[in-house]
């Protein structure tokens, strides 16, 4: 047997062999043996020497491209088994991804923070300051300053908690303006403020009172600010907090610290003002008191109210939660029921 | 203030339903509440009768068989049990087929065997309310006083297809507490004068002056005090038109005196009292203020014991009246009365408020007094009233009145320029619209060069100055035609304050750590206000607590966040992450005013992560309240590290599981396991509990940011494990690893916590990663062996440790 017959004898052998095996090790052992120093071609190879200077070359290129191809078929081989055991550990590795991912447990911020950030967030926007100031309030503050002097019947209309003859857990926030109106610089420029916060009210306790709740009052003093400006300003807001659509309608009222004093109805967003059970089928539903600040609550606090004037407005952010959400017991926000409280996750 | 609209359109032109009415007026003037019927707008078939026959039930003792003339062609036979049913009397008779009060359905039948063809009723049985349904009769039907046609429509009579519209009279409208008020809202509103019809008093008996006399100490405690005598007068029942008013109104009818003076309060909004002359001691009145210690019985049977601050009417000697609160008992108007004094006056408001509510005396004549009266028609109330008592009782009304004080009612004059109402409104309006306005509200008005001068009449005492003026413009132009526009004044910058961006931040956080926020009372008990406080304080209470649940100030958040804790808990929620933001109210000693702090506090309970398919339960437990605190403590970036201390002398705390929290030598936060017998007391669950004062972290010096390179050169770590004994705490052997650490020592962090069966009872063991790092060049192993080298020195040295 020549050869050239031996060589592809091998390659028929080897790569046959090759071909057939599924295992790794056995194909490196294939490798091993066929193409390493004591492995058959280079026995081949070593048998050249016997050949003429003719037949030489031709043998050497012949048992070279055998040797290059027996390297490719295990290469090829070598891939294709790789490629096989990836596949097969990938599909041992297949989990089911429908089972819940780990528990990341996140807190909800009270429904009632929820709708005073974003209030205060919409008036900072507005060029507004957020001023806080004491719940523990001086009856000077919280109604002498805001045109309620003593044994005035307005006083009727809260009821409050006092602490002694002068102190008392204040009823609204409205002191807030009367104290940053006191040390206002108004040559400045004007004030734009915004005071939420805790109110106290001796009232009981039951579905639609609590003797704790939140207000938010808003006012905006300057040389020229009309009444209009009021109603453009709450007609803003109440678009932004109940949707671009509301309108809003104000109605004659009386507060002591204000006049005129309005009451401010937002068109109905649950029915768009066709009548329906929030709205006792009126289409309107009351959310905010307001008017032009009294006279005599800028000139008690030093203002001059020949040359300056303004708007004040007042807000409850429960009664807002309680409209919006349709909540209809105020004590569900001080009760600390997480059921209740974890549904408000959308806002904020 | 109860409108009836029958009564207002006589005295104006409404061209509107009650409903319309509710509604407009609602928009520009005063708000109506809402419009109640009488007859519910469902009673029917309820008719006038005559009881022409009456004879006894034959199987009843109780009850009796009338025949009743109903305008139908036959008497109909009728069983009832009232006792004071007798032939005659023209009595109201549910039909079969009626709708009577409370929407029931009357049907023929029979009582104990006895055909009865319907049902003679009682006013309560009609809808009345026991407070307005006159007195004589209570335990029986009612009798009408007149002759009626029987068959009528007794609804009619009763005035029950009336509509009454409640108007909620703000404290700054009671001029429309009177329906003469309310008459002239309404034609403002309609554009419409009312119309009275007022008749002249007729003086045809004695001069008053022989009757009595009257003097007002101070004319600052009753500015107007006058007096009118109407003599030989029969009390009796008022007429029912008259009755038919006043229980309209929610007034119960009494006899036609009192009806007459409470008619007259319900016209004019002025209060008044009627004395029985013959039971005044003397005749001489005299208006002071009551000296203390005296002694008056009112017309309610109560005694009291009078306070020198109480305006009193006297007869010279002794109190006959609380003024404009109530009368006396002992000259009160009786059926044996014949001449009466009736007074028409104003009191002092305050003084009038005052006395009302020391005795909670609190009536509609003494809120009239309080909120103000027509002045100008002091005089015009107290005529109509004589004249209709003596109409009424036909008595003579003495000639003149006793005028102790009056007032000269003038109106009052407000001048205001066009352009300050549009400057005030934003409007454009007109000379002429503005003055059209004024005349619909029936002020007098003159116009010149943008300037007007309005002449308020004093039934509107409301008004005197601009913004009155400017509201009243507002309202009758309508709101509806106010346009809608933004402030324009020099810009302002919109932003949080530092500490209110903080507060923010740290809220955000919390809930980023799994706790939910709650809300809680700002007030509480006593016992809750005083648990959990980082320092002691005094307690701050309110004056006239609702409950005892909410009486005191709180001065920690802890006691809301247990509150909550213990409400989910009942309802089976048990894994629990709940955080409070809010102030607290500590007060020093010797101080009024407590101070506010901003605090917050968490309680964890249950599980941090509940068992799933995935991961195990992890229970809460104290490190991982500890977790939550050391987050948030982080987010300050203080300057100073916060220290904990163990907390072993709160008896609300397990004294082996709490800690204080220091900075400084201020106590600024605790966090621990609630003491087990607490937790058994509160039936609550092991709880663990935190409370940061963010007042004092938001005033401690925070360390600056300042920014390094990412290190350049490689960081080298070495593992310690240190067994100490037991008391032997992390923050000693960190403390020790900190202070010899030396420079290069960047971290050492604890990895594992050993004690058990490996070594002994009283010892345990702490594993740290220390990591040095030098930031000029890699380290070389001598550096770490010599600086590692003098760490477990010093361990071994300082707290005795074994190094393995």
């Amino acid at each position: 047997m020549d050869l050239k017959t031996k060589l592809e004898q091998l390659f028929e052998e080897n790569h046959q062999q090759i071909s057939q095996t599924g295992d790794l090790d056995e194909l490196n052992q294939i490798r091993v043996n066929l193409l390493g120093k004591k492995g058959p071609i280079t026995e081949v190879l070593r048998g050249m020497k016997d050949l003429s200077n003719e037949e030489r070359p031709k043998v050497g290129a012949f048992a070279n491209k055998i040797k290059a191809d027996l390297q490719d078929a295990i290469a090829a081989r070598k891939a294709a088994l790789e490629q096989a055991e990836i596949q097969q550990k990938l599909a041992q590795e297949t989990i089911d991804v429908t089972l819940p991912g780990d528990q990341v447990v996140q807190g909800t911020p009270h429904i009632l923070a929820q709708i005073m950030d974003d209030v205060e967030e919409y008036f900072i926007g507005q060029g507004y300051q957020v001023v806080d100031g004491p719940e523990v309030e001086e009856d000077h503050y919280n109604f002498e300053m805001l045109n309620i002097p003593k044994d005035h019947p307005a006083r009727d209309m809260q009821d409050t908690f006092y602490i002694d003859s002068q102190l008392l857990m204040r009823s609204q926030t409205s002191p807030v303006q009367a104290r940053t109106m006191e040390i206002h610089d108004f040559s400045q420029g004007p004030l734009k403020m915004i005071s939420p916060g805790r109110v106290y009210r001796r009232d009981t306790d039951d579905a639609t009172h609590s003797h704790q709740f939140h207000q938010i009052e808003g006012l905006v003093i300057d040389k020229h600010i009309t009444m209009a400006d009021l109603k453009g300003t709450l007609l803003a807001l109440a678009q932004h907090v109940f949707g671009a659509d509301r309108q809003i309608r104000l109605r004659p009222s009386f507060f002591p610290f204000t006049e005129p004093s309005v009451e401010v109805d937002v068109s109905c967003f649950r029915c768009n003002g066709k009548g329906c059970a929030i709205c006792k089928y009126s289409g309107w539903i009351e959310v905010l008191g307001a008017g032009m600040v009294h006279p005599n609550v800028l000139n008690a606090a030093g203002v001059d109210a020949d040359v300056y004037g303004g708007f004040a407005f007042g807000l409850g952010p429960d009664r807002f939660a309680m409209l919006k959400y349709g909540i209809d017991d105020i004590r569900s926000f001080y009760q600390g029921d997480v059921r209740f409280l974890s549904q408000f996750q959308q806002e904020g | 203030m109860d409108v009836s609209y029958a009564w207002l359109k006589e005295l104006v032109d409404v061209p509107a339903t009650p409903e319309e009415l509710m509604d407009k007026v609602s928009r520009t003037g005063i708000e109506v509440d809402s419009v109640r019927y009488p007859d519910d707008q469902k009673m029917k078939k309820v008719v006038v009768g005559k009881v022409v026959e009456l004879t006894e039930h034959p199987d009843s003792d109780h009850l009796h068989i009338a025949q009743v003339d109903v305008g139908e062609e036959t008497l109909r036979q009728i069983v009832c049990g009232a006792p004071n049913i007798a032939v005659g009397q023209t009595v109201v008779v549910a039909l079969p087929g009626a709708r009577i009060g409370g929407n029931e359905k009357i049907k023929k039948g029979k009582m104990r065997g006895v055909e009865s063809l319907g049902m003679i009723c009682a006013l309560q049985e009609l809808g009345f309310s026991d407070s307005v349904a006159p007195k004589a009769f209570d335990d029986g039907i009612y009798v009408f006083d007149e002759p009626l046609t029987p068959g009528s429509d007794a609804l009619e009579a009763l005035g029950m297809h009336d509509a009454i519209l409640d108007f909620e009279i703000t404290p700054n409208r009671a001029d429309a507490l009177g329906m003469r008020g309310v008459a002239w809202e309404v034609g403002a509103t309609y554009n419409t004068v009312p119309h009275f019809n007022d008749q002249p008093v007729q003086e045809t008996g004695k001069p008053v002056s022989d009757y009595l006399s009257a003097t007002v100490t101070d004319t600052a405690d009753a500015p107007a005090y006058q007096l009118r005598v109407v003599a030989d007068v029969t009390v009796k029942d008022s007429p029912l038109w008259l009755q038919r008013r006043l229980w309209n109104a929610g007034i119960r009818p009494i006899n036609n005196i009192v009806d007459v003076t409470n008619l007259i309060m319900l016209g004019y909004g002025q209060p008044l009292h009627a004395f029985d002359y013959q039971k005044l001691p003397s005749q001489q009145i005299l208006v002071r203020r009551a000296t203390a210690g005296e002694a008056l019985t009112t017309l309610d049977g109560n005694d009291h014991t009078l306070d020198p601050e109480d305006i009193v009417i006297t007869d010279g000697q002794k109190p006959i009246a609380l003024a404009g609160v109530m009368g006396g008992l002992d000259s009160e108007i009786t059926a044996s009365t014949t001449t009466v004094v009736l007074e028409a006056a104003k009191f002092a408001p305050v003084s009038v408020r005052k006395t009302a509510l020391r005795y909670n005396l609190r009536s509609q004549a003494s809120a009239r007094f309080e909120k103000g009266i027509d002045v100008g028609a002091i005089n015009a109330a107290l005529d109509e009233a004589a004249r209709l008592i003596a109409a009424l009782g036909e008595g003579t009304v003495a000639t003149g009145t006793v005028s102790a004080s009056a007032i000269d009612a003038a109106p009052t004059n407000v001048d205001i320029s066009l352009s300050r109402i549009n400057h005030v409104l934003g409007t454009d309006l007109s000379v002429d619209t503005v003055t059209t306005i004024f005349k619909r509200l029936g002020f007098g008005v003159t116009a010149a060069d943008g300037l007007l001068a309005v002449s308020v009449p004093t039934r509107r005492w409301d008004i005197s100055i601009e913004a009155d003026l400017i509201e009243e413009v507002a309202r009758i132009y309508g709101y509806d035609n106010l346009p809608s526009t933004l402030p324009t004044t020099t810009m302002t910058i919109g932003e949080f304050t530092p500490k209110q961006a903080r507060l923010r931040r740290t809220r955000k956080l919390l809930e980023g750590l799994g706790l939910t926020q709650i809300i809680s009372y700002g007030l509480t008990s006593d016992a809750k206000a005083a648990r959990f406080t980082l320092a002691p304080a005094e307690a701050t209470g309110v004056a006239f607590p609702m409950t005892e649940d909410h009486k005191t100030l709180r001065r920690n958040l802890v006691s809301g966040l247990l509150d909550a804790v213990a409400y989910n808990v009942a309802r089976k929620q048990t894994d629990l992450a709940l955080y409070e933001q809010g102030r607290v109210f500590p007060r020093s000693a010797g101080h009024t005013r407590p101070e506010e702090h901003e605090y917050i506090g968490g309680a964890l309970t249950g599980n941090v992560i509940a068992q799933n398919w995935h991961q195990s339960a992890q229970p809460v437990d104290f490190y991982a309240a500890k977790g939550v605190v050391s987050a948030l403590l982080a987010d300050y970036r203080l300057e100073a590290p916060v220290r904990y201390e163990a907390l072993t002398d709160d008896p609300d705390l397990h004294p082996g599981q709490s800690a204080k929290l220091l900075l400084g030598d201020e106590v600024i936060g605790l966090v621990g396991r609630l003491h087990p017998a607490f937790e058994h007391a509160n039936n609550l669950p092991q709880t663990f509990v935190f409370e940061l004062n963010l007042d004092a972290l938001m005033a401690a010096p925070r360390s600056e940011m300042q920014a390094a390179l990412a290190p350049k050169f490689p960081s080298v770590t070495r593992d310690i494990a240190v067994q100490v004994a037991t008391t032997v705490t992390n923050a000693q052997i960190q403390a020790v690893i900190a202070t010899v650490g030396g420079k290069y020592l960047q971290s050492s962090h604890l990895f594992d916590v050993y004690a058990g069966d490996k070594i002994a009872a009283d010892q345990k063991s702490l594993a740290y990663t220390l990591t040095y790092r030098r930031d000029d060049q890699t380290l070389t192993e001598d550096e770490v062996n010599s600086a590692f080298a003098k760490v477990v020195a010093a361990l071994e040295r300082d707290l005795n440790a074994q190094i393995r």
